[in-house]
């Protein structure tokens, strides 16, 4: 076992973990504010990258284009906020589960028709000559995913204590009705909760699709992965999401190395068994009974 | 006097509807034949799913992986193993059953969002494992020269034959989940729905009941996944997945969540509306991803209820114009 091929795996493993810890965000950000799992989380992914592609292809300049594909997956998020989750406010969470699943099917039949079934990238945002790092080659994208990770969690967390918007998102997350004495209005957070979560998942889709491409169909995954990260992280808090979302993408790239790459998918599925039943005791703690 | 003239209804239109059943074949069309018996198919599992989410509240996103184990265990031992294909098929529900009881409970120690998750989680995994166990399943090549099934010299080959075999099977399917929701584990599955510490506190074992009713469940899925194996004779990995899984969740929406006659209704409906819509490309599956929004927001027990709803508001309210 050569020490540059474990540092390779370990490379991938922590750019794609990266992605899920951004995906992961975005389902905590909702949930904590809402108690609704998102089902479409991964389709906001998808849509980011698929977006940028378009815009890119109308010959955009690559920054501008990327900053308004994320406005417009914002503006989807924002969009399906109001017209799918905000009429069923008081559903069950059977419903709720549903109606979400609806929006992710939605969503990803119409990107299916409109950009096909093949697979799109976009062009590295800095060259994509690999450079060397112990004997390991390292897309300089990997660079850029990680740093806008590091970046995102920073801003995040920030927002999450230094501004009021945040601590109006906090205090919604921590008792829903006690925020609502004090004017936060349970709607608005709702509604903010889910134009960040896409925000999120856009700028995910967008950084990750030089690398791995981008599909119509790849929600539905990123979404699970997206999921156990944040399942691993309690659905609290910004850090144990990335621990969790790192720890997933690294396991995942080290089994594929060493084992299969074709269960490569089923770690995911291994982890997401573990921590739901290790932890459902606790992750059931706040969630009533439906 | 109203419950008995309820009944005699609805008796009057189950009759009307095996009649139509039944008379369909003779009319030589094979186009229809066959979307019916795909109907008659996709309907067991939809009825099973509606048993699992109508009735006892309880959702499932991966249920395409139970109708998918029943099709490759009645594959492989008819095909590879040569096992009659009747027994096959028992083998196969039996087998497809356990498995769900087994793991029914680690599964509902989750609930609701979790419970979702995890279920979605199961049936990828169980897809990946047709695809990728191609010494067994054939991989994503497929698992080809599945036989039909016969009694004695008379042999399910053509469509003609076959439809009456699946019908017969369907009916046979909805009249027992009728009875099993009129039945002692009917209002435990309710009460379970209802609520869950109440219904423990009354001596049901939730867990139990909800273990008991996904075997039940994917016992219908397998059943029907055999039927389809038998039906088209090739099967691979593809109709098994998430988008499968999905479609099932359309067809007990559309059907009524906790209606066991509309899952025949919401199965010809999500499957008529592929046949005409799929060639136009996956228009379809934007109207079923619609539907599921719309529906749950207007009507969450579903759209037969919906409507049932809505015809006792409007009815009572000429009554009272009436007087």
């Amino acid at each position: 076992m050569a020490t540059w091929q474990l540092v390779q795996y370990v490379v991938t493993g922590i750019t794609v973990g990266s992605i899920y810890a951004i995906v992961g965000l975005g389902f905590t950000i909702i949930y904590s504010v809402t108690g609704i799992i998102n089902f479409a989380q991964g389709e906001f992914v998808m849509l980011g990258g698929m977006v940028a592609f378009s815009l890119i292809g109308l010959g955009l300049p690559v920054p501008i284009a990327l900053i308004l594909s994320i406005a417009l997956v914002t503006l989807v998020g924002v969009v399906f906020n109001l017209v799918a989750i905000r009429p069923a406010r008081r559903a069950s969470t059977i419903t709720l589960i549903i109606i979400t699943i609806g929006g992710a099917l939605l969503i990803r039949a119409i990107a299916g028709l409109g950009w096909g079934r093949g697979a799109v990238s976009l062009p590295p945002f800095t060259g994509d000559e690999p450079l060397s790092f112990l004997g390991a080659y390292v897309v300089p994208q990997s660079l850029w995913v990680m740093g806008t990770t590091a970046v995102l969690m920073v801003a995040f967390y920030l927002l999450l204590n230094r501004t009021l918007v945040g601590k109006a998102l906090k205090a919604a997350a921590i008792n829903r009705r006690a925020a609502a004495l004090v004017g936060i209005d349970a709607r608005t957070m709702s509604l903010i909760s889910f134009g960040l979560a896409a925000a999120m998942g856009a700028i995910g889709g967008i950084v990750i699709a030089p690398i791995s491409y981008a599909s119509y169909d790849m929600g539905v995954m990123l979404g699970l992965k997206g999921f156990v990260a944040a399942a691993m992280g309690g659905f609290t808090g910004v850090w144990g999401v990335l621990l969790g979302g790192l720890g997933l993408g690294l396991a995942e790239s080290l089994a594929a190395g060493y084992i299969s790459s074709a269960y490569k998918d089923a770690i995911a599925l291994v982890f997401l068994f573990a921590v739901l039943l290790i932890r459902s005791r606790r992750l059931l703690a706040g969630e009533e009974e439906t | 006097m109203k419950g008995l003239l309820r009944r005699r209804v609805k008796t009057a239109v189950l009759a009307a509807l095996v009649i139509l059943l039944a008379i369909v074949p003779l009319l030589g069309n094979m186009y229809y034949t066959s979307v019916l018996i795909v109907i008659g198919i996709h309907a067991m599992v939809a009825v099973g799913l509606c048993l699992l989410i109508g009735y006892t509240g309880q959702v499932s996103l991966g249920h395409a992986a139970f109708y998918g184990l029943g099709a490759y265990i009645a594959a492989v031992l008819s095909t590879t193993y040569h096992i009659n294909p009747w027994l096959a098929m028992v083998l196969a529900v039996a087998a497809t059953a356990v498995f769900a009881f087994a793991i029914g409970f680690p599964i509902f120690r989750l609930r609701g969002n979790y419970l979702a998750m995890a279920t979605l989680g199961l049936g990828i995994i169980i897809w990946i494992l047709f695809r990728e166990l191609d010494g067994v399943t054939g991989g994503q090549v497929g698992f080809p020269g599945i036989p039909a099934p016969s009694i004695g010299g008379f042999a399910f080959t053509s469509d003609f034959r076959y439809y009456y075999l699946v019908w017969g099977f369907c009916l046979a399917v909805m009249v027992a989940s009728q009875n099993i929701v009129n039945s002692r584990i009917g209002r435990a599955m309710r009460a379970v729905r209802d609520s869950e510490s109440a219904s423990q506190s009354l001596g049901i074992s939730s867990v139990l009941v909800k273990a008991k009713i996904l075997a039940l469940s994917a016992a219908c899925a397998a059943l029907a996944g055999s039927l389809y194996a038998y039906y088209v004779g090739f099967i691979d990995p593809g109709p098994f997945g998430f988008l499968f899984s999905v479609r099932l969740v359309v067809m007990a929406v559309v059907g009524g969540l906790a209606s066991i006659w509309g899952a025949i209704f919401g199965a010809a409906t999500v499957r008529l509306m592929t046949e005409f819509l799929h060639p136009f490309g996956d228009i379809d599956v934007i109207l079923f991803g619609l539907i599921l929004i719309v529906v749950m927001i207007l009507s969450p027990q579903g759209v037969t209820r919906g409507l049932a709803d809505l015809w006792r508001r409007v009815s009572r309210r000429l009554a009272r114009q009436a007087r």
